[in-house]
């Protein structure tokens, strides 16, 4: 693929950033993003903006938060969801050949509003919303699915935890970095059974900004590229009944064809260092298994024994995560940042030995919608 | 950018959104729903190609795309493909917790369907546990026509 990420910007991942608007988040996000690439917003030749108007409490609100994003009389479009789909769009705008500088964005302030009533009505209102389940219920029920199918222990989900929110204190971004115990984990309050508190991610603010760039742009500038070599998203069925919520087949799929444009024929060798979205504890083993770096049912098993620390064979979200801070819709654009400074050695305390990562956003009740980003230091 | 900040109180605007909807719950789940009322029985709805049949029904195929046709009863009885324990009041609950969630996949049924599980502690829940559908004593055409699920005795 001839595209590369050129800048990123994140801004740090807070409980409540009551100072700043989503424009103050996204005015930021965007300028560190330019700096880090080198160039001013006058070299961006389009946006595209990643928000949820739920979540933001307006409706259209892709067209409220782009004077923040630099587009007035630009070309801007918009995509509702995770912010690895918005930049899945704008690399595909980018391989056009129609565009050279394709700036993205995805933020969200969850501290505004009640994640369980917003994500309650993602259920279908005919047949199920009506029950009260939202995101953590819903979750709770494929946590209890995938561990009964696969034997994978509440222990094993806690030390995902642990892994987690201790990778968190070298990132200056994250919300919650901590050293806590697999014990600590067990005693958190059980919001929904198998779920304990500290099985869940926290309600965050935050943005990011992203910059993928074409491969004659990137010659013309002094910016570090990480360039993109696969990008693939799949879909699963929108009803929970209506899948086997305790496989990720949406996730191998989308695998599967990243790694096939990328040319990686064996993942758990080929790849160095995976940024996956894991709202929840059990969903970072799922999702591993997805990304066919471990066999179905066995992360738990490779996680005790520290394949997944950031000083393991293959450090799984070594900034901590999303259990170290959750901004919805952002949150997947986090991931690809996170592996655009991993593979440019600039992750600072959080750094690890890296030539080739994934990262990956979710969609969705229970990973309905994957995205797979495969980036590799060179071209 | 911090210091701006320094002697002002961040001011905190409170509203929300507040839209009636009336949603068109479609021919399928309208006969499914009215039968549900009227005759206690759950319908679900077979796919012409592959034979599977879908409760709750299906307009479509999940899996050939074709339009499912024949309608087939199925159930009461089913079992719990899996389930949660709420214990945690949260703001989309319509019940006390704790509250226990299944997906209960009937007889008869290729899918499964989201509802509550009562009638025994929820601690003694299970996957695989035989359950059957508790049918609402009110006249709503609509999923809660079923009460709840409970363990078959």
């Amino acid at each position: 693929m001839e595209a590369a990420i050129i800048g990123i910007g994140m801004t740090t991942i807070e409980k409540c950033k009551v100072k700043a608007t989503y424009a103050d988040l996204a005015w930021e996000a965007v300028n560190k993003a330019l700096d880090d690439a080198g160039i001013g917003i006058e070299d961006i030749d389009n946006v595209i903006t990643t928000s949820s108007d739920f979540w933001d409490g307006r409706t259209i609100s892709c067209m409220a938060v782009g004077d923040a994003s630099g587009v007035r009389y630009k070309n801007c479009s918009a995509v509702e969801g995770d912010g690895t789909f918005g930049a899945a769009y704008a690399l595909a705008r980018s391989l056009s050949g129609d565009y050279k500088t394709t700036l993205v964005t995805a933020h969200s302030k969850g501290s505004e509003s009640v994640s369980s009533i917003i994500t309650n009505a993602a259920f279908d209102p005919i047949y199920e919303r009506g029950f009260g389940m939202d995101m953590i219920s819903a979750c709770a029920m494929q946590a209890r699915a995938y561990m009964h199918a696969t034997g994978t222990t509440s222990e094993q989900l806690a030390l995902v935890s642990c892994k987690n929110h201790k990778n968190a204190k070298d990132n200056p971004y994250a919300q919650l970095p901590m050293n806590i115990t697999v014990k600590d984990v067990l005693n958190s309050e059980m919001i929904a059974d198998p779920l304990h508190k500290l099985d869940c991610s926290p309600v965050s603010d935050g943005c990011c900004a992203i910059i993928i760039a074409n491969a004659d742009f990137v010659k013309k500038i002094k910016a570090k590229p990480v360039w993109i070599k696969g990008v693939a998203f799949c879909s699963d069925a929108y009803f929970m009944g209506d899948r086997d919520l305790s496989k990720a087949k949406a996730l191998e799929e989308a695998a599967k064809k990243a790694y096939s444009i990328a040319g990686i024929t064996n993942p758990q060798k080929e790849i160095n260092v995976a940024e996956v979205y894991d709202a929840f504890t059990y969903q970072e083993l799922m999702w591993i298994e997805g990304l066919g770096l471990a066999e179905y049912g066995k992360a738990g098993v490779m996680l005790e024994k520290g394949i997944y620390n950031r000083d393991g064979k293959l450090p799984v979200n070594p900034s901590g995560g999303l259990l170290s801070g959750h901004p919805v819709i952002a949150a997947g654009l986090y991931r690809i940042a996170e592996v655009v400074l991993q593979l440019r050695g600039e992750a600072g305390g959080r750094q690890v030995n890296a030539r080739r990562g994934v990262a990956h956003g979710v969609n969705g009740l229970c990973g309905q919608s994957h995205c797979v980003w495969v980036l590799d230091k060179d071209k | 950018m911090e210091n701006i900040f320094k002697d002002i109180e961040p001011q905190v605007y409170k509203s929300q959104i507040s839209v009636p909807y009336q949603w068109w719950a479609g021919e399928t789940a309208s006969k499914f729903f009215i039968t549900l009322r009227d005759e206690k029985k759950i319908l679900g709805k077979q796919c012409p190609q592959c034979g599977k049949v879908f409760c709750p029904p299906k307009k479509t195929c999940l899996f050939c795309y074709v339009d499912t046709n024949d309608w087939k009863e199925v159930g009461p009885k089913g079992k719990v493909i899996t389930y949660t324990i709420v214990y945690r009041q949260q703001a989309a609950l319509k019940k006390n917790v704790p509250v226990a969630f299944g997906l209960i996949q009937l007889e008869g049924s290729a899918n499964a369907m989201l509802h509550y599980i009562e009638g025994i502690e929820p601690e003694g829940i299970t996957i695989g546990m035989e359950v059957e559908a508790v049918f609402a004593d009110d006249k709503s055409a609509s999923i809660q026509a079923i009460s709840h699920f409970r363990p078959v005795k």
